[in-house]
């Protein structure tokens, strides 16, 4: 199998018969999907459908079992720290270390990504998520909203140009879920590609420019977003998905 | 300077970072061996001849025992808030975080033992100042070190990861161990070089085939 897509390709993320398998359980079952530069494809499904899964392998957090991934036409498994530089993860949990503060967690993470200027960097994320006030304040001690933000300054940090987002709004308010919009659409830099899993449909749709749905390990839906009203969205969703979400 | 050896530097200044606001892993291992060390010398009135014998034995039962707590918290840091999974995703060779947590473990333990080593000098009336226990120290500190950041980091991920670390960790290090205890000996007694030397040779070598097959199965120890 080629390892490598065509350089003029515009898919920044393409993954093709990807499995996952612990033990005899499949997590994952031949996902196939493709994301255009600058896109951004939302992945819902119920609980166990496998979209963590899904988006840890993108990230090249978890090795799958069979099945290739290109990001930005290399493929992780040749080229794994070249494309972490490429990459960011926003998870429901925030990589941040509790007893360190928000600045001393983004100078960490910032001199792990070589980041330039990184003072001022900090500077500037951090006044994307809104959170100058409490930069030196413990992360641990910021409210879990709050540490989802500084979560967010983190993953953009070194300005990635693909952007994973498990299930991000969870525990937000609607102030800083919009900065989570914000920051999707780009701030401060070209738009990202972004994958993102969610529960909720309106935002997930309102972010979307393709959706698929996940239902045990398998794509059982794809589409584009214009294709899509928001009520169809939600009879669709419960008749591809076992408990209906 | 090397890239690499600037990414070790960085976790290494934020394991030491996060311990200085917590203390969590120098007070507890230090209090436990301090204990050891008090139990044995009320258990043990050591004669003159019996030092060679019996006090290296002390020496290195508090230090190891004491040093498994320490290790178990090394990678334990790392589960609060799935950290582990930010600094995987940082693009950088796994044995660079291995390394980095490896000298972060091993400053943690040499600092336990810059701290009990006078204790127990005193303790069993022995002189202060031996400059040779100090390099003992060293090169057993290192082999613990380059052992125990690898079976943290297996261990971390297991239900009985308190149990698990021990169980691994102390079969592995036992020439390091005899080592050390064969070659404090001599050095408690005044005696010469020479009778320390196969010991602080065995020591050294295990200390490097560590460190080599550590930092290549790391990788594979952290991946899933």
């Amino acid at each position: 199998m080629n390892k490598e897509i065509p350089a003029s390709s515009n898919r920044a993320v393409e993954a093709r018969g990807l499995e996952k398998t612990y033990g005899e359980q499949y997590a994952l079952r031949g996902i196939d999907l493709t994301v255009d530069r600058g896109g951004c494809l939302v992945v819902f499904g119920p609980n166990g459908a496998g979209k963590t899964t899904l988006l840890k392998i993108l990230s090249t957090l978890v090795k799958p079992s069979a099945g290739s991934v290109w990001l930005d036409g290399i493929d992780i498994r040749e080229k794994p720290s070249q494309i972490r530089r490429k990459i960011s993860l926003v998870s429901h949990q925030t990589f941040l270390y509790d007893n360190l503060t928000v600045f001393e967690n983004l100078k960490f993470y910032g001199k792990m990504y070589d980041v330039a200027d990184l003072d001022k960097r900090i500077r500037e994320v951090i006044s994307w998520v809104r959170l100058e006030s409490r930069l030196h304040d413990r992360a641990g001690t910021l409210s879990h909203g709050l540490q989802q933000r500084a979560s967010i300054a983190r993953a953009v940090l070194h300005n990635p140009s693909i952007l994973f987002l498990d299930e991000p709004d969870i525990g937000l308010d609607p102030h800083a879920s919009k900065i989570t919009g914000d920051i999707i659409d780009g701030a401060g830099s070209d738009k990202r590609t972004v994958v993102m899993t969610t529960h909720n449909l309106e935002r997930g749709l309102e972010l979307a420019d393709s959706i698929v749905i996940l239902d045990r390990g398998k794509v059982v839906y794809e589409a584009s977003r214009s294709e899509l009203s928001g009520e169809d969205f939600r009879k669709i969703y419960d008749r591809y998905t076992v408990t209906g979400g | 300077m090397n890239r690499a050896f600037l990414k070790i530097i960085t976790v290494f200044w934020k394991d030491m970072l996060t311990e200085l606001r917590t203390r969590e892993i120098i007070i507890s291992v230090l209090v436990f061996a301090l204990l050891v060390l008090v139990i044995f010398s009320f258990a043990f009135s050591i004669a003159t001849d019996m030092t060679e014998t019996v006090a290296p034995g002390i020496l290195w039962v508090a230090l190891t025992f004491g040093g498994v707590i320490g290790l178990n918290r090394i990678f334990a840091v790392e589960k609060e808030n799935a950290c582990l999974e930010g600094l995987m995703l940082c693009p950088v060779d796994r044995a660079v975080i291995y390394w980095g947590k490896m000298a972060g473990g091993f400053t943690f333990m040499l600092a336990v033992a810059v701290v009990v080593t006078p204790v127990f000098l005193a303790l069993f009336n022995l002189p202060i100042f031996l400059p040779r226990l100090a390099l003992v120290i060293v090169l057993a500190l290192v082999g613990f070190a380059s052992v125990g950041t690898l079976f943290s980091a297996l261990a971390v991920n297991t239900r009985a990861r308190d149990i698990m670390l021990p169980i691994l960790f102390l079969p592995v290090v036992v020439p390091v161990i005899v080592s050390a205890v064969k070659a404090t000996g001599p050095v408690l007694v005044g005696g010469p070089w020479g009778d320390m030397l196969t010991w602080l040779q065995i020591m050294i070598a295990f200390d490097i085939i560590y460190l080599v097959v550590a930092t290549l199965v790391f990788e594979f120890v952290v991946e899933e």
